[in-house]
């Protein structure tokens, strides 16, 4: 440990003692449920408690054979896929103009978009219900794509706006100045700078998707249902061990995406580090 | 000069090229509104325009004026204080042959029993009841015969109340208010008045959630900020997955750690502490756990982010100056804390306030929240007029609570709570 100056009396160790064991009892709380989940879904028997009976792959084996599951997951992955392009496009474009836009309704602007963020889901779901059911939309893919990139594109706005917050200008000017189309300037200068960014933005917004259950709960016809979906009714009706399993999957796509963020977030600082 | 700053053929004089920067700068300002415009544009479509029809749900009151429109147009001139005249109960009768005719009873009928129990009833046995036209003067007689509701006051005052086309019927249901005969406003039966107690029931889950986030993410949020960047950023990990996992996943889990055959129950026997299962889930207890498990990475980012931005230079500094290290924690420390403080425990309950899927599936039919009443209107009972002004209420306090997080939030980063 690096700063222990401030450790000099007993009451502060004990203090710093029972930081450490509180912390530590919050992360098993944090961590536990999470694990604990996971080897059950080895289980060789079908009670959801441990010691377990033995090892098998046989709820793997049912989530795959599962045309119910494996439909829900083919779903998440379109919708999550689609949405996420949508809301880049939307989002990316959207932080662009805002880095540049100067008047005194942005805070205004702002606010508004990322309000889907801040809304209830549950209001978001209805309104969008009482607005999609006549023109045909609730039941739809398309709905239901549209209804998740509204969710999405705030927080590509936010992660591609900081990005933008930290890019020097001076450099598109130079690329200017060095006779390059406005074109050019973007997708060999800027674009190369905040790509970072934007990639971030993308997961963001596919997790954003991939974990959305209340508006699909709503939204859905029995065609559309997603993995979470799958699983709220799997919860709610009685648990079989093969939702264990749909967690596990569902977790593990988690966990690739927070490595991918985290590892651009290193590159990036490593680049902010030695570079300037 | 206007020659002159197009082809900028004089470049002496200042004014031409001072305009011309600006007219540069105001061609930006287009171009970049015009990058904005897109989202604006799709959110517009998918996001406010879908609020604000919920919004005018919660006040739209047509379909008794579709059905019964004779009826409302005899009505306009009633004083309310006595029984209609012989014109509104023919037109009355009229329209109800015309609705029964087009099959549009039961939609001014579903609207009137909102009202009053048993509305229903009153206009089904009637359209069922009434063969014709009734001959001219007999129309209050012949209705009041098929049943006598139609000779009570309160009968037609619930059908004038409901001629719309706005009514704030359904916002004062949603805070169990009502008008009685007289159009004053008071509180409603008892068995229909049940939303205050579940604004509070909202209002006290999210509250304890809150608190149980802000004693457990203060340590853990001083321990990230004290220890060296290359520890903390290991066990910013445990913060960050959870954060991360699927909240369906979370939810499944507690469910399987505390059902009465669960993790926690199974091993608390085979340990011998209990013999009989703990009730530790599917009542107000599960869903505090659950729900803090969701939400405490949500206090934790900003805790942390305040927490990082206090230099240790000032507790030297007080412990230099001779104060006691609770002393120095109480009146230095504490009070930097205060932004991060605030900003997590609004977050946290912002988001508390609005929760659905983890009471729905870890609580009791005595946990539901308010969104669960929401979703319940809408597409169980279709009672959407009810939904939307709990909607509308839940909306307010939320945009209330959130504006109040924006003042909290500006000059600190605002991005600090979402990433790291």
């Amino acid at each position: 440990m690096s700063d222990n100056s401030f450790l000099r009396t007993s009451s502060q160790r004990i203090a710093w003692i029972a930081t450490i064991v509180i912390s530590t009892l919050v992360f098993i709380f944090l961590i536990a449920p999470i694990l604990a989940i996971m080897p059950l879904s080895f289980s060789s028997g079908s009670y959801l408690t441990y010691p377990l009976p033995g090892l098998s792959l046989r709820w793997y084996d049912d989530f795959i054979n599962s045309p119910r599951w494996m439909n829900s997951l083919k779903n998440s992955m379109i919708i999550g896929v689609a949405s996420t392009l949508l809301s880049m496009v939307l989002g990316t474009l959207a932080a662009l103009g805002l880095a540049q836009w100067k008047s005194r309704f942005k805070p205004l602007v702002l606010a508004f978009v990322l309000s889907p963020v801040v809304v209830p889901g549950v209001i978001t779901a209805v309104g969008l219900y009482f607005f999609f059911a006549p023109i045909g939309l609730t039941g739809s893919y398309l709905g239901l794509i549209l209804a998740h990139t509204a969710l999405a594109a705030p927080f590509v706005v936010i992660t591609v706006g900081a990005t933008l917050q930290s890019f020097d200008t001076n450099l598109a000017r130079a690329a200017a100045s060095l006779g390059a189309s406005p074109l050019e300037a973007f997708r060999r200068v800027i674009l190369p700078l905040i790509l970072p960014g934007l990639a971030s933005g993308a997961l963001f917004a596919f997790a954003t998707s991939f974990d959305e259950v209340v508006i699909v709960l709503f939204m859905a016809g029995p065609e559309q249902r997603t993995l979470p979906r799958e699983m709220f009714s799997g919860i709610r009706e009685n648990i079989s061990p093969t939702i264990t399993a749909a967690a596990v999957i569902l977790t593990t796509v988690s966990v690739i995406l927070l490595a991918t963020l985290e590892g651009l977030r290193r590159r990036n600082e490593r680049l902010k580090g030695g570079g300037v | 000069m206007t020659t002159a700053s197009l082809t900028g053929a004089d470049p002496t004089t200042e004014v031409p090229l001072k305009r011309r920067l600006r007219r540069a700068e105001r061609t930006r300002q287009v171009k970049a509104l015009a990058l904005v415009l897109p989202l604006l544009v799709f959110l517009l479509f998918t996001f406010a325009g879908p609020i604000a029809g919920m919004l005018w749900r919660s006040v739209d009151d047509r379909e008794v004026r579709r059905v019964l429109p004779q009826t409302i147009a005899a009505l306009a001139t009633w004083n309310g204080k006595d029984l209609p005249d012989e014109k509104a109960y023919a037109a009355l009768a009229s329209d109800i042959l015309a609705a029964r005719a087009s099959g549009t009873v039961a939609i001014a009928a579903k609207r009137l029993n909102y009202a009053l129990n048993g509305f229903r009833t009153i206009l089904t046995s009637t359209a069922r009841n009434l063969k014709a036209v009734p001959e001219p003067g007999t129309a209050r007689e012949t209705l009041g015969k098929i049943n006598p509701a139609w000779r009570e006051r309160t009968t037609w005052t619930t059908i004038k109340d409901a001629s719309g086309p706005v009514t704030g019927f359904y916002l004062l249901a949603a805070l169990d208010l009502t008008r009685n005969v007289d159009g004053a406003i008071i509180a409603a039966p008892p068995d229909q008045a049940i939303y205050r107690d579940v604004f509070a029931r909202t209002f006290l889950i999210s509250i304890s959630v809150t608190v149980l986030c802000l004693i457990l993410g203060f340590p853990v949020a001083y321990l990230l900020a004290t220890l060296p960047p290359g520890r903390s950023n290991l066990l910013m990990i445990f913060v960050l997955l959870p954060f991360w996992t699927s909240l369906l996943v979370r939810t499944c889990a507690w469910i399987v750690l505390l059902q009465s055959k669960g993790v926690v129950n199974d091993s608390l026997h085979w340990l011998g502490i209990i013999d009989e299962p703990l009730r530790l889930i599917y009542n107000r207890f599960g869903v505090c756990v659950a729900m803090t498990h969701v939400l405490l990475p949500f206090m934790i980012l900003p805790l942390y982010s305040s927490m990082k931005a206090i230099s240790p230079a000032y507790m030297r500094a007080a412990a230099s100056l001779g104060a006691p290290p609770l002393t120095a924690f109480l009146r230095i420390y504490l009070p930097q804390t205060l932004p991060g403080i605030g900003a997590g425990s609004l977050l946290v309950f912002i988001l508390a306030l609005g929760y659905y899927i983890t009471p729905a599936l870890v609580g009791g039919a005595a946990d539901q929240m308010i969104s669960y009443f929401i979703a319940l209107y809408t597409t169980e009972t279709a009672n959407w007029g009810l939904a939307s002004a709990l909607g509308a209420v839940l909306l307010l306090a939320t945009l209330l609570l959130a504006l109040v997080y924006g003042k909290l939030v500006q000059g600190q980063q605002v991005t600090g709570g979402m990433k790291n």
